[in-house]
């Protein structure tokens, strides 16, 4: 028999908020992560504007030995390892001493790269000649499993522990694997996430495409504009998401809080055929994606109340909008309310969608849906489709019952998940 | 250099790669890495790196695998040592 499935335990690092207390004060508010970035300039990137959390000096001592510091430059780990650890203690779950691995626990933590800059020091190393001096860490930090081996080792996970990787959906796919081996009873909890490494070596393959917005170098706040008129492009980020979800039992027999509960989710890909490329999301796909997420999760559309979107601020905003609305068969003022955190945070890749469900499930928790920045000029395209009323540009107190959750990556793939306000029944 | 020099700079150099501090106050020739100090074999490699560049010496693979207590380490430091000053 399938289990219900909830969420006990929420970690983020994100540009805006380095934890889920200033994370949530930040998109309530609206307030910005993007800033300008030096580098960037004096490396010619088009895009010099870019979202990257504040970590503060030492902050890291909190999650690492001294020893594990030493020599480690993999940025994704760390904002994994931060957020996954933030999630865990959130969930009143506690760290193991024993010598027994927890066989209920897991991780599916994703990412789309690990420890680029490690890999770099690494290739100029060997270039050199001088393999042997590369040291221990380097295989532990550039393989892709690496943040969930990282995880795996503090919480003693003994349960799956491994890395999925599907570009931008990386985040979300994560928390819907997750979710169905907790309920096909294969686990009883599972932490959930994605993180993304930093830095010109992750951003230039994007800025080479042109996809990153190049107009706003002098004002960063403004740069990153979903669904708006104006909107030119992306702005590069980075950050990490984690989520523990744990099967219902497990959660009322510890008395944990519950954030809210999962009700299905459904990944697909449209295959690159028809309107869909390696670039290019195909529709047919991505409203099937929605349906069958709301098929699994037994809903109706008109159950939604509001959707957090994939809407990067590209020109595929307004496809994006056409493709909820024609899923849900709901137009103009009837469309549920629509908004992203990547307004203030831009894009963080494979990190973005597991940073977005916490910011999903936040809205669930708290009664509110945080408003979209940068959307003063709604795109015309966008306007036809649904009513100006449903992009909410300031903070909305509202009880949200039924959240629908999206995202679409290269490759032409796709991940919804459909959250619940928790009701015991 | 003597023993008991080179058995303060081990200590000094081991330090961050153990968690078993007491065995590491009362190391002597005869502290076995990987036993007493239970150090991760893997760190055993940081370990030869970061005396490579305390001692100014470079330790070759045959050396290395002698490397697992105190006693052998010394022996291949005094080594690579007499090696650099002929």
């Amino acid at each position: 028999m399938d289990r219900r499935v909830v969420i006990t335990g929420l970690g983020v690092v994100s540009p805006n908020g380095i934890n889920v207390a200033d994370f949530t004060h930040a998109i309530k508010n609206g307030i910005s992560g993007i800033r300008h970035d030096q580098e960037l300039k004096d490396l010619n990137f088009s895009c010099q504007i870019v979202g990257e959390p504040q970590i503060p000096e030492g902050y890291l001592l909190n999650y690492f030995t001294p020893l594990e510091l030493r020599n480690l430059k993999s940025s994704g780990i760390e904002y994994g390892v931060i957020a996954g650890l933030d999630a865990w203690k959130d969930a009143g779950l506690e760290l193991p001493t024993e010598d027994e691995p927890d066989w209920d626990s897991g991780t599916i933590f994703g990412t789309g790269t690990s420890g680029v800059d490690k890999f770099r020091i690494g290739i100029d190393i060997i270039d050199n000649g001088q393999v042997r001096k590369l040291g221990s860490g380097t295989v532990v930090q550039t393989m892709a499993s690496g943040v969930s081996a990282f995880l795996g080792g503090k919480l003693g996970l003994g349960n799956m522990v491994t890395t999925n990787s599907s570009a931008c959906s990386t985040g979300t796919e994560a928390v819907i694997l997750a979710y169905e081996r907790i309920k096909n009873g294969q686990a009883e909890r599972m932490l959930a996430g994605s993180t993304s490494d930093k830095g010109p070596y992750i951003w230039g393959g994007f800025d080479a495409m042109r996809v990153c917005t190049y107009k706003h170098n002098e004002e960063p706040e403004k740069g990153s504009r979903p669904m708006s008129a104006s909107a030119s492009g992306f702005v590069p980020s980075v950050g990490a998401g984690a989520l523990v979800l744990e099967s219902l039992d497990s959660a009322l027999k510890r008395g944990a809080k519950i954030y809210a509960e999962i009700l299905g989710g459904n990944i697909n890909s449209g295959g690159q055929r028809g309107l869909g490329s390696m670039t290019a999301p195909n529709p047919v796909a991505v409203q099937r994606c929605i349906t069958e997420a709301m098929k699994s999760a037994g809903i109706k559309p008109e159950e939604i109340d509001t959707i957090n979107g994939h809407l990067t601020a590209t020109s595929k905003d307004s496809l994006e909008i056409e493709n909820w609305a024609k899923a849900l068969n709901r137009y103009g003022n009837d469309f549920p309310y629509i908004n992203t955190v990547k307004s203030m945070i831009g894009h963080s890749l494979s990190g973005t969608g597991s940073i977005e469900c916490v910011a999903s499930v936040l809205q669930i928790d708290q009664d509110f849906i945080f408003p979209n920045i940068n959307c003063e000029d709604l795109h015309p395209e966008i306007e036809e489709l649904i009513d100006k009323s449903r992009i909410p540009t300031t903070l909305i107190n509202k009880k949200i019952s039924t959240l629908a959750k999206a995202n679409f990556g290269f490759g032409d793939v796709n991940a919804c998940i459909i959250f619940k306000k928790y009701n015991n029944e | 250099m003597n023993n008991d020099q080179i058995i303060n700079d081990l200590k000094e150099i081991i330090t961050p790669y153990t968690d078993h501090k007491e065995a590491l106050e009362t190391l002597t020739e005869n502290t076995d890495l990987l036993i007493d100090l239970k150090i991760n074999s893997a760190n055993l490699v940081d370990i030869i790196l970061d005396i490579e560049e305390k001692f100014g010496i470079e330790i070759d693979n045959d050396s290395m695998t002698k490397m697992i207590n105190v006693k052998e380490t010394i022996a291949v430091i005094k080594e690579k040592l007499a090696a650099n000053a002929g």
